[in-house]
């Protein structure tokens, strides 16, 4: 006889306590939670957990902390509705109900002995990050690394203080670009896909992780793919809406896939036909 | 000894006893007749079945008949199915109470009574089990469908006639329920010698059998029941056109089709609340007065509101055509790959309950002859 594979009801959230909250944007914080609930804190990067705030609801959040040895949950949350804002808004000592982890992983392992480009899009850096940690935690097994970043502006890039830490480490290539800036940046300006040329990788033996808006990591991995890199070396984390995480409520299909299970993290080579297919 | 597998010739007063043998530990549901129209409900007795009547479906029709017998399945579907119960459209997930000490979370209470359906068609026992795979197989199982189906007693009737809108044949789902049941029942002959020949599926539904007034069933009776079914069969309204269905869809996801019929529709989501196996949901905060409490209910929800696919910055299918192109190739095509079969049985609810009667059969035929022509 089959072993069930989730015994009890997975829609129940556990209680986490918010432990720290920092600010990271005009608009976007950061908090760390606590938890003596069993399963929460081992996750692979990549994937989520649907966090509740008390009274407003849920919503699907990725982790972004470091996976390994973790004893907190990382989310850092963009405030840009009525649930976000609630989970934004939580400060140290609030309890929330948290479901998870949820979803498919950043193919690290597979990405051994390769080059790896990632590439992030504004807040897409943020699900990125434990598989930054986990690339940087074992340089020596990867190949080239290159972080390619791209933000509105200068205000709004992401974790400025790990990405200056991570600039000033000299096996990690980091180019980072904003769409558009005042007389003060001195950066690059221009869509993240501007920065490929200036990034050195062997296109045959290239994983590329991608996150950030939809036409972001389309037009990333389109161009990813004229370099020479394999639509199956490609990955992008997919954003739909989700009420379960469990592929039970309906809501994230994008074709066959449910984005809960199947996603969020999904090969070029599986999803590249229908992103360009519209309203799917 | 009554056994799985074996069949029996009960009288239709006989369905009181069993009826009434449900009850001591059912809830018994079974068709009504409400509002002019078959409904699932729960059932007394004998009178509460729709006896002497039937039904009259056409795209965008439905109609209740008389009878000129006392046909007590005489009716194809009603708007509803078994899905109510069993996936209800209306679920309490849980109760959140605040307090100094923290949060605690409460699930609602587990049903009472197990559920005893009567008069489950070969389409709709198809849909269970499609819902079961949905909703029980996958890697999380639903706990409130777990619940409510995990005892459910289900008394199938093979269909002795098909409606305007049927096309179970075409879809490989009826109109006999091959398995799956604890007793099948097949009406003979509602203007003569009426009688139901019962065929055994389960060690509970023999005991059921054997305490009621009964009959081995002979060739005869076997030979009238087999009829039956085949001249349902040969009744079929409809029929899906013999295509490669998932694969003409999904080469034409950008078929001018989709425009066309989104001129027709209205995305009411009729079709999505009367099919019985779209399953998917939305989840709702539920708050009342007290500050310390809150709680999430789970309710059906429709892909052909605006609302379905929003995210951040807008629903991700705007258009009326994305919402018909996505609910008619999720449940003829995407749903083969994630759950390896069909998500239509042929019921033909969506067709008959479509305010303007709009047909997937049609739509299906239109997409496919285009691609010959």
């Amino acid at each position: 006889m089959a072993e069930p594979v989730a015994v009890g009801d997975p829609m129940l959230p556990k209680v986490a306590e918010v432990v720290a909250r920092r600010r990271e944007l005009a608009d976007t914080w950061t908090i760390e939670l606590v938890t003596e609930a069993q399963g929460l804190l081992a996750f692979r990067p990549g994937q989520f957990n649907m966090l509740y705030a008390f009274g407003v609801g849920e919503a699907a959040i990725s982790v972004s902390g470091d996976p390994a040895g973790a004893d907190r949950l990382i989310h850092t949350i963009r405030d840009v509705g009525k649930v976000s804002a609630a989970l934004a808004g939580l400060k140290p000592g609030a309890r929330l109900g948290v479901r998870g982890p949820f979803g498919s992983a950043w193919p690290v392992e597979a990405a051994v002995g390769q080059d790896v480009v990632v590439m992030a899009g504004g807040l897409g850096l943020a699900p990125l990050r434990p598989a930054l940690y986990r690339l940087l935690a074992e340089r020596q097994r990867f190949g080239r690394i290159a972080l390619l970043y791209g933000t509105r502006s200068p205000s709004d890039i992401l974790y400025a203080k790990e990405l200056a830490r991570w600039r000033a480490q000299l096996d990690l290539q980091l180019e980072v670009t904003v769409d558009h800036a005042g007389t003060d940046w001195h950066g690059h300006v221009g869509v993240v896909t501007s920065l490929l040329p200036r990034v050195v990788f062997d296109p045959a033996r290239t994983v590329a992780l991608l996150c950030g808006p939809e036409v972001m990591m389309r037009f990333g991995a389109l161009a990813l793919q004229d370099l020479g890199v394999a639509p199956g070396a490609i990955h992008l984390s997919l954003e739909r809406h989700m009420k379960c995480a469990l592929g039970h409520c309906g809501r994230c299909q994008f074709g066959s896939q449910f984005v809960c299970k199947d996603g969020p993290v999904a090969s070029f080579a599986k999803v590249g036909r229908l992103l360009t297919i519209k309203e799917l | 000894m009554v056994t799985s597998g074996d069949a029996y010739v009960i009288l239709p007063a006989a369905l009181d006893g069993l009826i009434q043998a449900l009850r001591a530990d059912y809830r018994v549901l079974g068709p009504t007749v409400q509002a002019s129209a078959i409904v699932y409900d729960e059932l007394t007795g004998l009178a509460d079945l729709p006896r002497g009547w039937t039904d009259e479906q056409a795209g965008g029709h439905y109609r209740l008949r008389r009878r000129d017998d006392g046909a007590l399945f005489g009716y194809v579907v009603g708007p509803q199915s078994w899905k109510q119960f069993l996936h209800q459209p209306v679920q309490p997930l849980w109760r959140a109470r605040q307090s100094e000490d923290g949060v605690t979370f409460e699930p609602p209470p587990t049903p009472a009574r197990p559920l005893a359906f009567i008069g489950v068609r070969a389409c709709e026992r198809r849909a269970i089990a499609i819902q079961d795979r949905v909703l029980l197989e996958g890697s999380f199982a639903d706990a409130h469908y777990a619940a409510r189906r995990a005892e459910a007693f289900i008394v199938a009737v093979n269909c002795g006639q098909a409606g305007g809108t049927c096309f179970c044949v075409s879809m490989g789902t009826g109109p006999k329920v091959e398995d799956g049941f604890d007793l099948a029942l097949t009406e003979l002959d509602p203007a003569g010698e009426h009688r139901l020949l019962v065929e055994v599926g389960s060690e509970r539904g023999g005991r059921l059998m054997a305490g009621l007034p009964q009959r081995p069933a002979t060739a005869a009776d076997r030979d009238a029941a087999e009829a039956a079914v085949a001249r349902a069969a040969s009744q079929m309204g409809r029929a899906m056109p013999a295509v490669d269905v998932p694969a003409v869809l999904a080469r034409n996801l950008e078929h001018p089709r989709w425009a066309e019929v989104a001129e027709r529709c209205l995305t009411c989501g009729n079709c999505t609340m009367v099919c019985p196996t779209c399953f998917c949901t939305t989840v709702e905060e539920d708050l009342d007065l007290a500050p310390d409490q809150a709680g999430r209910t789970r309710k059906w929800a429709s892909c052909f509101t605006l609302d379905f696919s929003y995210i951040h910055g807008g629903s991700v299918r705007q258009s009326g055509r994305s919402r018909y192109r996505q609910w008619l190739t999720h449940k003829l095509a995407t749903w083969h790959d994630q759950f390896g079969s069909s998500g239509c049985v042929g019921c033909g609810r969506c067709i008959a309950w479509c305010p303007v009667g709009i047909d997937l059969t049609e739509e299906v035929q239109a997409i496919a002859a285009s691609e010959q022509g």
